[in-house]
């Protein structure tokens, strides 16, 4: 296992209830890349995801970030789960998802105060949100809602950023001002790991691809490894996409 | 007794002053914790938890044969903490889902509980007497212990929710993102739930284990009714719960000694309702009004439209028109043009009308859905 990576994963495997959702999974994800997680449904995608976020325990396999258990790693890693994941008529604002950011480096007890207020709101405008801070959470659309998820991970200032289907329900002009986002974070440094649905976009918006179907197909550079021949492995049917290059 | 004898009472009398207590703690407690329960979507948790309180008692009883509180109260929390632990087991370790097991487990401990009862009444024993108080509540038989009881409940529930109000409230809002900040969601989760057994346990002899569950699920969702916000809910929830306990146990003891539990819950359930009906963001009624005032609206700004549209093919576009080129349009009313002018979209003056600036603006901006929404 290489030590420098953001991510190392070795001989992951998962099962909900025998069946295996994960199967022996070698990763190595080096610092500073967009990456992005392709496969059908049902491949594990968000189960990788959350398994390195050691939110769902593998019953073999370890992962390591930056060399170290996630345990000790969790200030260096920001999450945004699937929209879907949460109730959005929870009693809150808009502003408040953003400061549920700056809990993991506030202890016990202690409140978000004036400095984590700005920071939220700095991320709020950011992702271009301001105006919407005291909106309660139920009165967003649906791409505004993911922005507000995307602008509660920044909040962290983490190293390597997880994302569950970002761009899942979001117009164009969001998917644009999202993918500029994760641009801006890979320039500064950050890793940058996305479960992606759109195969046509994968070009143009990542250099690091995951073929992903209960086994690892292929990783690597977007440039070497995307391809028809892993796109047809992972996807089970003769898959075309015209690449440009 | 009518409500006012009993107003007085309640400052002259130790007794109906111990129990109004008593009650008001116990509402502040459960609507507190209640709103936990309802916003983790767990709502049927409180209900299954104190059915599995039953046996507890009886068990409790059958060993002992005291019919003192406190150690009735021990067998309920043992069983309750019992049942909740089978609840989260069966849902961990089997397809079923939680509504499945919650049911299962409920049947089974009341079943059981009720099966103990019969038993213990047809035992020789003098001593059985009262112990069917706890299937539908007895307010009048706390004693000053039992309130300090409630009241050491309160305090440190009061305590914990400030401790890990933060964590609390992400385990409510997004569970897996809570996780990911290292926070320990299963100690939270427990935490959270013990209290809620606990709460449970307390209000069993006065509420009962049948309605317990309304005492923890009615003032929150009245309360999640007025306000966006967490915090208030939880207050707001406290308040409903409180005062449903004091005005509950004010009825009850005003007419002829209704049975306590229920009065409480019916009481609960009048500020559920209005809650639903009147309250500003949520109800029902004024939902109905947004709903006709936007209708209003629209059909204004249909007016306004089709104004900008005359007043466009001049160059001055506050140049006046005739108001019975509008006859035309099937929008126009007197109303809606008195209106438009208090709106200073328009001016009106001698059977004339002219389009201001504010007007002929707001009519190019109407369909831009960014300036509109949620307004």
């Amino acid at each position: 296992m290489r030590e420098d990576c953001a991510i190392a994963v070795d001989d992951l495997t998962v099962a909900y209830n025998y069946k295996p959702v994960l199967w022996d999974i070698d990763l190595a994800i080096p610092e500073g890349v967009l990456m992005a997680i392709v496969g059908p449904n049902g491949a594990g995608k968000s189960t990788l995801i959350k398994s390195i976020l050691d939110i769902i325990k593998p019953i073999a396999g370890s992962v390591r970030i930056f060399g170290k258990p996630y345990k000790q790693q969790h200030k260096e890693v920001a999450y945004v789960p699937q929209k879907g994941s949460v109730d959005w008529d929870f009693p809150t604002t808009a502003l408040d998802v953003v400061m549920m950011g700056t809990y993991g480096s506030l202890g016990w007890i202690k409140r978000p105060r004036q400095k984590q207020r700005k920071l939220a709101l700095e991320a709020l405008e950011k992702v271009g949100m301001l105006e919407f801070k005291s909106r309660q959470i139920s009165q967003l659309s649906g791409g505004q809602q993911q922005r507000i998820f995307l602008a509660r991970a920044l909040v962290q200032n983490a190293s390597i950023y997880l994302m569950d289907e970002p761009f899942q329900g979001v117009d164009a002009t969001t998917e644009k001002a999202i993918i500029n986002i994760l641009k801006e974070l890979r320039k500064a440094g950050k890793t940058v790991i996305v479960v992606h649905h759109d195969l046509q976009t994968v070009p143009e918006y990542f250099d690091w691809v995951t073929f992903l179907n209960v086994k690892k197909i292929a990783t690597g550079p977007v440039k070497d490894i995307f391809n028809d021949d892993n796109l047809t492995k992972t996807y089970g049917i003769n898959y075309k996409v015209s690449v440009q290059q | 007794m009518t409500i006012r004898e009993y107003i007085e009472l309640v400052f002259s009398d130790y007794t109906l002053r111990t129990i109004t207590l008593g009650t008001a703690i116990l509402g502040a407690v459960c609507g507190m914790l209640g709103s936990f329960a309802v916003l983790r979507k767990q709502s049927l948790l409180g209900d299954a938890i104190s059915h599995a309180a039953l046996p507890g008692i009886a068990i409790a009883f059958l060993i002992t044969g005291a019919k003192n509180g406190n150690t009735l109260l021990i067998g309920a929390l043992i069983s309750g903490l019992v049942g909740t632990f089978w609840i989260r087991g069966i849902i961990k370790k089997t397809q079923l889902k939680s509504d499945t097991a919650l049911g299962l487990i409920l049947s089974l401990f009341f079943g059981f509980g009720m099966l103990l009862l019969t038993f213990i009444q047809k035992m020789p024993n003098a001593n059985q007497a009262g112990l069917d108080k706890y299937l539908f509540g007895q307010a009048a038989t706390l004693v000053e212990a039992d309130v300090w009881l409630m009241g050491i409940v309160m305090t440190i529930s009061v305590l914990v929710l400030f401790a890990f109000w933060k964590e609390l409230k992400l385990l409510l809002f997004d569970v897996d993102y809570a996780k990911s900040l290292g926070i320990n969601t299963i100690f939270l989760d427990i935490l959270i739930t013990s209290f809620i057994v606990l709460a449970i346990v307390i209000g069993l002899q006065t509420v009962g284990v049948v309605l317990m569950s309304a005492m923890l699920l009615a003032p929150a969702a009245a309360a999640r009714q007025w306000t966006n916000s967490l915090g208030i809910m939880v207050l707001l929830a406290a308040i409903f719960g409180a005062f449903s306990g004091v005005l509950g146990t004010a009825v009850s003891a005003s007419s002829n000694n209704l049975s306590t539990g229920p009065v409480i819950v019916l009481i609960a359930a009048i500020f559920v309702v209005f809650s639903f009906i009147f309250s500003p963001g949520r109800g029902l009624l004024f939902k109905e009004i947004r709903y006709w005032k936007n209708r209003n609206d629209l059909q204004l700004f249909k007016t306004l439209a089709f104004m900008q549209n005359i007043a466009k093919t001049h160059e001055d576009i506050s140049h006046p028109h005739a108001i019975k080129i509008l006859n035309n349009f099937q929008g126009y009313t007197k109303r809606s043009l008195k209106k438009l002018e208090s709106r200073e979209y328009i001016t009106v003056a001698g059977g004339m009308w002219a389009m201001t600036q504010k007007g002929f603006d707001k009519a190019t901006n109407l369909y831009n859905q960014q300036e509109n929404t949620y307004d």
